[in-house]
């Protein structure tokens, strides 16, 4: 249960509305105080740290028509956590968790492969669509089946997907019958690797799917029906909201999106590794909504924060490889920026910088607003 | 749960099996906190059977040695992984733990400490790790999964800082300890990892059942917000009951090494969700407050049977083991939901 009342500061326009002109302290706190501040300040720190190593990291240059460079690289990428980022968010915002996205990609890559490779015509589009087509049927049939445990037989999330979870990645061996499939078709390869208007494929077709889910949450109460469920299940569903419904759908679409997600990857090798594509996906994928802001308790969820925590995962990954230190040890970065994130979220050490901030403003203050009251009378 | 709430719901349930089961269970009067368990318990003498009957030598001492040898880290990191269960927790570091203590025992063995010292620093390390883990749940509010999954990457991250190749162990105490192994009668044996894993089950089923810092744990699975109106201590208790599967997992770490007699920093992945798996057949619920260590025992040993028959039937795929723990992980987790709701 959500705990906290959105902060005033989630709202930059009205906070600036009311603010007494000239005060840039409010101003400064308001800024400070905001969810995003302290993601996009790593964010930040760490685009500052590869360009004082790399003053070019920041540059993006035009080959045969199409863009490339580190940023565009950070956001390729990037293209297939977003992805499942975005559904893990919708899924946490009803308090839910999905553990299985990880299996669903490697499924759904390895339905996809399996099929262009047993086909007659690998190379033909429309073989393409049609593997397309199943892998993304298969992984909405999946999100369903872990929808139907969590909302209609009501079991734990975390428990409900940790089954798939163990089972989904058994499964796509079986599919794949323990090998790693590998396909030769360009058409497919567009997916992953692929370039429209010079801008990569990838990036263009996870920015849809952030648009989509932007505009019906965000544009439409759909958003907000979520958040309610996520306060309290019981009570929106007595206040007419179809509760089972909503979560439900969140189950089946981020299923989805790990399909899709699962699609860019194996075309990005052009193989359906079972054992290891999404391998951690998951973790990933709820680290950068976590980074991006939105509780765990659920109730509440901000798309853009999962935004920037994609980009801060990414950004750590990249910086990593190109400070010349072994990608293995990664995970120690991504641990180090978790907590440090993690612990100024903390509602402790929220409220002791806030006592130290009006400490220090009413310290300050006693002159002004003696001054003012002057002006008052 | 007090007894009248425990009973109330028997007097008006009527049609199928469930009358059938209530009444066999009074008439044997069998605790409902039991039936997870007992369930379990069916399932593991069911595997048995299957096995005796389909292979011959299944049900051989061998066998059954190996399966607790072969298990015996996995039962250490689900008597701590219990723990923290119970209080409604979860703790998704224990595999990387067990990478760090073992990778960290190798390293130092290597460069020349005794194994006198090696040893407990090692278990020590998983210890501090899980304090950090209790105060970033207790103090910072953190959830748990998250606290527990930094403490991941945490313990994944410096064992690849330490090594990133497998390093083999040397050390003469150490192997000497490793090979160690009691032969009982004709073909039963026992090894160092063995005796570990019993005295730990020990301790926990002693600590979680006869002192009140057990109670304190069931009771805080309970309600926590009732826990701390009781006047428990919640805050001392929840931050010890990471402590507790820290060092589970250092101890594991330890027993894993003693197995493979080498560190290696790629160890454990996947193991604690092995380890919560084992705990949910075991009956113990994830939201906290019912479940039992003899019951995480248990669990673990069917996910060893698993694994064992697999073995035995020769032609099935190793992937079959992880659809098989899947599907028995949904039939255990559907069988307490059905329990659950009629509690209600």
């Amino acid at each position: 249960m959500s705990t906290q009342a959105p902060a005033p500061a989630d709202r930059p326009g009205t906070s600036v509305g009311s603010r007494a002109p000239g005060d840039t302290r409010r101003g400064l706190t308001s800024f400070t105080q905001n969810r995003l501040f302290w993601p996009v300040a790593a964010l930040v720190l760490l685009v500052v740290a590869n360009t004082i190593k790399n003053p070019g990291f920041l540059g993006v240059r035009l080959q045969d028509g199409n863009l490339f460079g580190a940023t565009i690289n950070i956001l390729r990428n990037g293209a297939p956590l977003l992805l499942v980022a975005l559904g893990m968010t919708l899924v946490i915002a009803t308090r839910g968790i999905d553990l299985s996205v990880g299996a669903v990609v490697a499924i759904s890559g390895a339905v996809a492969c399996s099929f262009i490779a047993s086909s007659p015509d690998p190379t033909s589009v429309t073989t393409v669509l049609v593997a397309v087509g199943i892998a993304l049927t298969l992984s909405f049939v999946l999100g369903v089946w872990n929808g139907f445990l969590v909302s209609v037989l009501g079991i734990q999330p975390i428990i409900a997907t940790l089954v798939l979870m163990t089972a989904g990645r058994g499964i796509a061996m079986l599919i794949t019958n323990g090998q790693i499939t590998t396909v030769n078709s360009p058409p497919f390869k567009t997916i992953g690797s692929g370039f429209f208007l010079g801008l990569p494929v990838a990036i263009l077709i996870a920015g849809g799917v952030f648009a989509l889910v932007a505009v019906l949450t965000r544009r439409t109460a759909l958003g907000m029906l979520i958040e309610s469920v996520g306060i309290n299940p019981a009570a929106s569903r007595l206040a007419g909201v179809k509760a089972r419904n909503i979560v439900w759908t969140v189950y089946a679409v981020a299923a989805l999106f790990a399909g899709l997600a699962g699609l860019m990857i194996s075309s990005n090798v052009m193989a359906a590794d079972a054992n290891n594509a999404g391998l951690f996906i998951e973790l990933d994928a709820i680290l950068a909504v976590v980074i991006g802001g939105t509780s765990l308790a659920g109730g509440k969820f901000s798309l853009s924060g999962t935004l920037v925590g994609v980009f801060v995962i990414q950004t750590l990954t990249l910086t990593v490889t190109m400070l010349g230190i072994s990608p293995s040890v990664t995970p120690l970065f991504k641990a180090i920026v978790v907590i440090a994130v993690c612990l100024m979220q903390a509602p402790v050490v929220r409220k002791k910088l806030a006592a130290r901030r009006r400490r220090k403003a009413s310290e300050a203050g006693t002159d002004s607003t003696s001054a003012r009251t002057e002006v008052a009378a | 749960m007090s007894i009248d709430q425990i009973q109330a719901p028997e007097t008006k349930r009527s049609g199928g099996l469930v009358p059938a089961v209530s009444g066999l269970r009074r008439r044997l009067h069998i605790d409902r906190r039991y039936l997870p368990v007992l369930g379990t318990l069916v399932v593991l003498a069911l595997m048995l059977v299957v096995g005796a009957t389909r292979y011959d030598n299944f049900l051989s001492g061998r066998v059954i040695s190996n399966l607790f040898i072969n298990n015996s880290f996995l039962i250490v990191l689900a008597v701590g992984m219990t723990f923290v269960i119970l209080t409604g927790g979860i703790d998704l570091s224990v595999g990387a733990v067990v990478a760090l203590s073992g990778i960290s025992a190798a390293s130092l063995l290597q460069t020349g400490w005794p194994a006198a010292v090696v040893i407990p620093l090692v278990v020590l390390i998983g210890s501090a790790l899980g304090l950090v883990v209790g105060i970033m749940v207790h103090v910072f509010e953190i959830q748990p999964f998250i606290a527990t999954l930094a403490a991941m990457f945490l313990a994944r991250g410096l064992s690849y800082v330490i090594s990133l190749e497998s390093i083999t162990i040397t050390n003469e105490t150490f192997v000497e300890l490793a090979s160690w192994s009691l032969p009982i009668g004709e073909t039963w044996r026992i090894n160092a990892s063995v005796v570990i894993a019993l005295v730990v089950v020990a301790i926990g089923f002693y600590v979680l059942h006869y002192t009140q810092f057990g109670r304190t744990v069931y009771a805080i699975g309970g309600g926590e917000q009732s826990a701390m109106l009781m006047g428990l201590p919640v805050a001392r208790t929840k931050v010890l009951v990471y402590v507790i599967s820290g060092t589970c997992a250092g101890l594991g770490g330890l027993l894993f090494a003693l197995f493979s007699r080498s560190g290696y920093s790629l160890t454990g992945v996947g193991m604690e969700l092995d380890a919560i798996a084992a705990v949910v057949i075991g009956g113990t619920l994830l939201t906290g407050g019912t479940g039992f260590v003899l019951g995480s025992v248990l669990g673990v040993l069917v996910l060893g049977l698993i694994q064992t028959i697999i073995t035995f039937e020769g032609t099935l795929s190793s992937w079959w083991t992880k659809i098989v723990i899947g599907a028995l992980l949904l039939i255990f987790v559907i069988l307490q939901r059905v329990l659950a709701v009629r509690r209600t």
